[in-house]
């Protein structure tokens, strides 16, 4: 079974707000077609202050699915409409304590759902801009769509092209076959043959290996310099990461945007762990600086 | 509260005799079977025992038809690849479209590789048509691998008549029996099958150690190359205690093979009554009258199958689902799609399997919280109103897809 946080079991098995609204003057319907979860949203928002005052959700699904419906109706009563615009899926999945890569769709659709009813509310029609796709890169949660968008996008000709513009990949390297196979979709499409040697495409810059010993100042410059190399990935998806402080060998480092609250954030880490370990040739230990509070003995060489 | 397991067609617990059967495997006799010194010379009888016991469960001709490999899958995998490797001129071959992965996902592997897969459809209780059948069979086709039992609903497949109608146009037939052993009773000797996987974890043996049944003469290539063991045709050290434990697993199933088509059986038919009685809206999936004795698998319409399985959890009540989201992946099973079930009803599919472990207690205490635990998640489900689905399901809710 999935590996659900206590959050998620406590809004699975007392879901809040179960139901229709009885005189809701907003609904949403939306589904995710990568699990078959539907979910209607019904919200009694007030007409002067545009404060929602009562929301109530229906849902055919998972466990994830039922979570993410019941927390974001808590996550929004009480909120102007302007206001509930801006939860984001990420938001949903943090107030839940992370949800697994598999299951971060399910906050996807009650973003969705929350939109769709605005919308409603407003006379508008809610027209859904994404397709989801095959979940393919489990490290860093990279589905096939995505990944097909990309190669058409840039270019890409080799599964290191990939991994270099979606971090898909990147991790524990299992999904290349399919990978390749995304590829070799793709580029049959374009009338061309996937080519295992192909030249790269180009690519964010390499940065060179650490060869001689570096002054304290060089090094954190050092170590800012692939973070910073490493951010365009991260900010694709939505996230971000910051260096906060480097003692001995441990960068705590400073997770967000869409990075805070899923459960992958552990695997990001290990992946920027991975590059600085490679570029600066010693180990380094990657820690969210969420842990550094627990420092209370810091010894200053 | 007690703990009710009825995920048995996923695995079984391990047999206490056959626990007591393997330890001496591992502490005493743990020589290597080809080492001649006092730590090894029991192993060879015992591996020899084994192949006996096996032989007797599947009624084969020859002890020497048996090979042991690591698991079911590894048995697929050697079958189908071995029967292409002899026929290299044989470019297609002939399977279902209610297979299990471990054949389903090899024949696409091979139809990139350029074969060509006829996967036979079933019908709307999981039935093959054996006039669409004989059509495909030709001197074109490498093998037919057609599963003996499915593992969800536990429908059986006439693969003995396949086998013979195989064997008449000159084709190599393949079963993959992992459900089917040690629950439903088989003469291996009386049929055409050539060659046939099983699975030990699945008859109260430990995990990772299989069988391939390949008949004497079928033509083969082994799939490890190697040491001698299995007389060449699976390279590599024996899985000794494993394959001694298999061998009492099925001088064990072969024990209680009636016990599994009559006790099991009753409990099995108890609990499927109780809930299409007590429960409106549900229906049981697969081929009712040619079914597994151990298995059934009930649709809950308009709700959610992990929803389900994490409530039964909650009451210490084990089973499966063939929900997407209880695997992760894009689709309910492949199984209730390709027989045509609704997503609404196909989502919400429970397997419960027993084995003779079970008891009639552990049925009633299953009867008792099921009907609250769909009634719970009715509440919730936009399909539902009150005591009933609301009024044409389909367009009071059709929500929009992504």
């Amino acid at each position: 079974m999935w590996d659900y946080s206590d959050k998620v079991k406590e809004h699975f098995f007392n879901p809040k707000n179960a139901g229709a609204v009885a005189d809701a003057n907003a609904t949403g319907e939306v589904g995710s077609i990568s699990c078959g979860d539907a979910l209607r949203l019904t919200l009694k928002v007030d007409d002067d202050t545009e404060v929602i005052l009562e929301a109530g959700f229906q849902t055919f699904g998972c466990g994830s699915a039922i979570a993410s419906s019941s927390v974001l109706t808590e996550m929004i009563i009480g909120k102007t409409i302007d206001e509930a615009l801006q939860v984001t899926n990420q938001d949903i999945a943090a107030q839940l304590e992370g949800l697994p890569p598999e299951k971060m769709h399910c906050s996807v659709m009650g973003r969705e759902a929350l939109q769709a009813a605005i919308a409603n509310y407003r006379g508008e029609v809610w027209k859904d801009d994404h397709e989801e796709g095959a979940l393919i890169c489990k490290c860093f949660a990279i589905d096939a769509v995505m990944i097909e968008e990309m190669v058409w996008a840039n270019k890409l000709r080799t599964v290191e092209d990939v991994t270099n513009f979606t971090k898909a990949g990147g991790g524990c390297a299992s999904c290349h076959e399919d990978i390749e196979a995304i590829l070799e979709k793709v580029l049959a499409e374009k009338g061309e043959k996937f080519d295992p040697d192909a030249a790269p495409a180009a690519q964010p810059e390499k940065i060179a290996a650490v060869k001689t010993p570096l002054t304290n100042l060089q090094r954190i410059k050092k170590i800012e310099e692939v973070l910073e190399s490493l951010r365009p990935a991260l900010m694709a998806d939505g996230g971000d990461v910051e260096l906060v402080e480097v003692i001995g060998n441990t960068a705590y480092v400073k997770m967000t945007g869409a990075c805070n609250g899923c459960q992958m954030a552990a695997m990001t880490i290990a992946g920027i762990q991975q590059r600085l370990m490679e570029v600066m040739g010693e180990f380094i230990k990657v820690v969210p600086s969420t842990e550094m509070a627990k420092l209370t003995n810091i010894e200053v060489a | 509260m007690v703990d009710i397991y009825l995920d048995n067609n996923a695995t079984t617990k391990v047999d206490h005799e056959v626990v007591d059967a393997m330890i001496p495997y591992f502490l005493e006799q743990y020589g290597n079977p080809s080492s001649i010194h006092k730590f090894a010379d029991g192993v060879a009888r015992g591996l020899k025992q084994a192949r006996q016991q096996v032989q007797s469960l599947i009624g084969c001709e020859h002890d020497s038809e048996i090979i042991f490999t690591s698991c079911g899958t590894e048995s697929n995998s050697t079958a189908l690849l071995s029967a292409i490797k002899a026929q290299p001129n044989k470019k297609e071959i002939i399977t279902t479209t209610v297979e299990h992965a471990a054949i389903l996902n090899l024949c696409d592997y091979l139809e990139k590789e350029g074969y060509t897969i006829h996967r036979l459809p079933v019908d709307k209780a999981g039935r093959l048509n054996l006039e669409s059948y004989k059509k495909l069979l030709s001197d074109q086709v490498a093998i037919v691998s057609v599963m003996w039992a499915n593992n969800e609903t536990g429908t059986i497949f006439p693969v003995a008549e396949m086998a013979e109608l195989a064997n008449a146009a000159g084709v190599m037939f393949h079963t993959d029996a992992v459900q089917a052993v040690g629950k439903i009773p088989m003469m291996l000797q009386d049929t055409k099958i050539d060659m046939l996987s099983l699975s030990g974890h699945k008859l109260h043996a430990p995990k990772g150690i299989g069988v391939l049944y390949l008949r004497r003469g079928t033509r083969y290539r082994p799939l490890l190359r190697g040491g001698h063991q299995e007389r060449g045709r699976r390279a590599g050290t024996e899985n000794t205690a494993s394959i001694v434990g298999l061998g009492k697993a099925c001088e064990l199933a072969l024990r209680y093979i009636e016990y599994e088509n009559t006790t099991v059986k009753e409990l099995r038919d108890r609990l499927e009554k109780g809930i299409t009685e007590s429960i409106p809206h549900c229906f049981v999936t697969g081929d009712l009258y040619n079914r597994l004795p151990n298995t059934t698998d009930i649709a809950f319409e308009y709700i959610e199958g992990e929803s389900i399985l994490m409530l039964l959890n909650k009451a210490g009540i084990a089973a499966s689902s063939g929900s997407a989201c209880t695997s992760g992946s894009l689709e309910p099973s492949h199984v209730m799609r390709a027989m045509d079930i609704p997503y609404t009803a196909a989502h919400g599919t429970i397997r419960f399997s027993f084995s003779r472990y079970n008891t009639m207690y552990e049925v009633e205490e299953v009867l008792k919280v099921m009907p609250g635990i769909v009634k719970t998640l009715r509440k919730l489900s936009p399909y539902w109103e009150g005591d009933a689905p609301v009024a044409n399901p389909e367009q009071a809710f059709a929500p929009t897809y992504s």
